[in-house]
């Protein structure tokens, strides 16, 4: 346990009074105690600025340019990590790679978020026939392995969508396809957990006292029971968005993922494989983003777990 | 004698359960005046906090089910409306406070939050206008600077602080019934009169009927017009409150009163309680249910269930002996 020494002692205000303390910070004031979690949010951090701050050191033009007399260069001070079999520069690929990854990371986790919460809150409201016909959809998606469904989305969506086009620079459609194929194949777990947090609130007395006073079924379920299960959503978002980074790699790294020339992590390890031994660099920098980032949102998550945990008494 | 607000009508709601059928609530029928104040007494489990959630239409449904009964509301059946209208009725017409204010009110949000709701709900007032309304509404319950306390959450009040809230919450929207659902039993002795001298003096400000839901007969004696004694889903008794202290006319009611704790009793005598418990509404009793509990038994009491007996104005109750005299009806 820890003790509450390193707290400033509130010095005492003219009217005697303590300032009060939202849920949020007071689980900030928990979160700033967990080292790791500070050191996962750090990282994070430093992780957004290398791969959004970066772009205006490297253009993508520069990331994408390849010059085969330059093939497998082993890191100097022109390519401070390499080049690549077709001799693209790996600092820059990382870095636009890097985007890419936390944009899927984060965009497919948003979409699991919604659809986890919608389905878990209807099922676990309404109850009855909505619960029943909503779990058995999730308890059948959840039998089939995520990667086999991945795999076959993947592959069966794939090349459909055309390259997206944002002012400069165009994006393979294929990073969408991977975001929602990612965002509706993980969406199960946190259904389940929802649907769980709302049959226990929706018993809750003030629940009640809210219909008494009026309130609409989707009301209560939106501002009166969603607010209360933030805590376990957020803290399972979190982790999911390492889930999500790492279930693109996995994909680009069989080939099924974001196509070249739009560069990510996971994709740079794919054209890395036949060099394992004789070019470390080319997987070792890609691989070691990766795990930094979720090695980072872990212990961020972590940290989440036990700021927001409602029954944490600690402050 | 005012108009009737609320006339309920052979109320009966039952719940399906793994066990069998739970008879909650056995066509019970009463009829609340404008302004008038009723309390509904009885033990736990006699089906108090279940027929008046009937009315509001709060009952889980399924396993619970309102099958029979009307309850005509200023024309209205409000056992027909939609549950749209009975949105409308919540809150507006018909506001309900609960027992325990610890978990009645949304942890996460914060007061300023769950006093505007209704109030822009129902009266369509904006957030500026409904916060100013809500500062009105603290005010009049009796928390101090509620200006600063408007921003604070749950936690931050005390029990009896809590319950004036709730109670601003209810009476937000000036309804003209109060359901109170053993408002004060969660509060300590002194809070206790101080909430309800408070809901007595809104009462006088806002005109409103009250159904104060208790089992203690001693606050009822304070406040009430009429009681309305509950047994097992049933109305055993209902008299205008000086009746009923006077003369109770049924064996329930005496042994209920016998049970409040008086100060000029002897030390050496033991609060009286009365023996056995409710009975289980898994049967559906033959009979009498209070038959079981009851020094007056006849043998009539064990075949037929009394109806509701005229016994004197405004003064009825259900059993087949007379009480001061011990004959049968």
């Amino acid at each position: 346990m820890t003790t509450a020494s390193s707290l400033p002692v509130p010095q005492l205000a003219d009217d005697l009074s303590t300032p009060s303390l939202t849920l949020w910070q007071l689980g900030w004031l928990r979160f700033r105690r967990h080292k790791m979690a500070l050191f996962g949010g750090v990282v994070l951090i430093l992780l957004f600025i290398f791969s959004f701050g970066g772009a205006f050191i490297y253009t993508e033009k520069y990331a994408n340019f390849n010059d085969t007399s330059q093939r497998l260069l082993s890191p100097s001070a022109e390519h401070p990590f390499g080049t690549d079999s077709i001799g693209r520069d790996i600092l820059a690929r990382t870095i636009y790679g890097g985007q890419i990854s936390l944009f899927i990371g984060f965009v497919a986790v948003l979409i699991e978020t919604v659809l986890g919460i919608l389905v878990g809150a209807l099922a676990g409201f309404y109850g009855g026939a909505v619960d029943a016909i909503l779990m058995r959809i999730t308890e059948a998606l959840l039998n089939i392995p995520t990667i086999f469904l991945l795999l076959v989305m993947a592959k069966f969506f794939g090349g459909k969508i055309p390259d997206i086009h944002i002012g400069e620079r165009a994006f393979s459609g294929s990073v969408v396809v991977i975001v929602v194929i990612i965002g509706a194949t993980s969406w199960m777990y946190l259904a389940r957990i929802v649907r769980a947090e709302f049959l226990s609130w929706k018993e809750r007395e003030f629940i009640l006292a809210a219909r008494a006073t009026g309130t609409s079924n989707l009301e209560i379920i939106f501002y009166h029971i969603l607010p209360n299960t933030f805590a376990p959503i957020i803290v399972s978002s979190t982790l999911s968005v390492a889930n999500a980074i790492l279930s693109e790699s996995y994909i680009s790294f069989l080939g099924l993922g974001v196509q070249e020339p739009t560069a990510t992590w996971g994709n740079m390890l794919d054209k890395s494989a036949k060099y394992l031994d004789t070019s470390p660099w080319l997987w070792f920098f890609p691989g070691m983003l990766i795990l930094l980032t979720t090695l980072g949102i872990n212990f961020l998550g972590d940290g989440l777990r036990d700021a927001l945990d409602p029954r944490s008494r600690t402050v | 004698m005012a108009e009737s607000l609320l006339q309920v009508t052979d109320l009966r709601t039952r719940f399906q359960t793994p066990e069998g059928t739970v008879h909650a609530v056995n066509g019970i029928s009463f009829h609340i005046n404008e302004g008038e104040t009723v309390a509904v007494v009885g033990e736990s489990g006699c089906g108090k906090s279940v027929s008046m959630m009937s009315l509001l239409r709060l009952i889980p449904t399924p396993p619970g089910e309102i099958y029979s009964g009307t309850a005509i509301y200023r024309d209205d059946d409000l056992l027909k409306k939609s549950e749209e209208e009975m949105e409308d009725v919540r809150g507006r017409e018909i506001s309900m406070i609960f027992q325990d204010p610890m978990t009645s009110l949304n942890p996460v949000l914060t007061v300023s939050r769950q006093l505007t709701e209704s109030l822009r709900e129902h009266l369509g007032l904006t957030q500026e206008q409904a916060e100013k309304r809500a500062v009105e509404l603290l005010e009049q319950v009796g928390i101090p600077d509620p200006a600063r306390r408007l921003g604070d959450y749950p936690h931050q009040f005390s029990g009896g602080m809590r319950q004036r809230v709730m109670i601003a919450m209810a009476l937000s929207c000036t309804p003209s019934l109060l359901i109170a659902d053993e408002p004060t039993t969660a509060l300590d002795v002194t809070i206790q009169a101080q909430i309800v001298e408070l809901v007595l003096r809104l009462r006088e400000s806002l005109h409103m009927a009250i159904i104060w839901i208790t089992h203690d007969l001693g606050v009822v004696a304070g406040m009430a017009d009429r009681v309305i004694v509950m047994y097992a889903g049933y109305i055993v008794e209902e008299a205008n409150v000086e009746d009923l202290y006077d003369s109770p006319s049924h064996p329930y009611t005496l042994a209920l009163l016998a049970a409040l704790p008086r100060v000029d009793r002897r030390r050496d005598q033991r609060l009286k309680s009365i023996p056995g418990a409710p009975p289980n509404l898994l049967v559906a009793p033959v009979g009498c249910p209070f038959v079981p509990r009851c020094e007056f038994v006849i043998e009539k009491c064990r075949r037929e269930n009394p109806p509701l007996i005229q016994v004197g104005k405004n003064h009825s109750s259900a059993c087949w002996v007379d009480v001061k005299t011990g004959a049968p009806r």
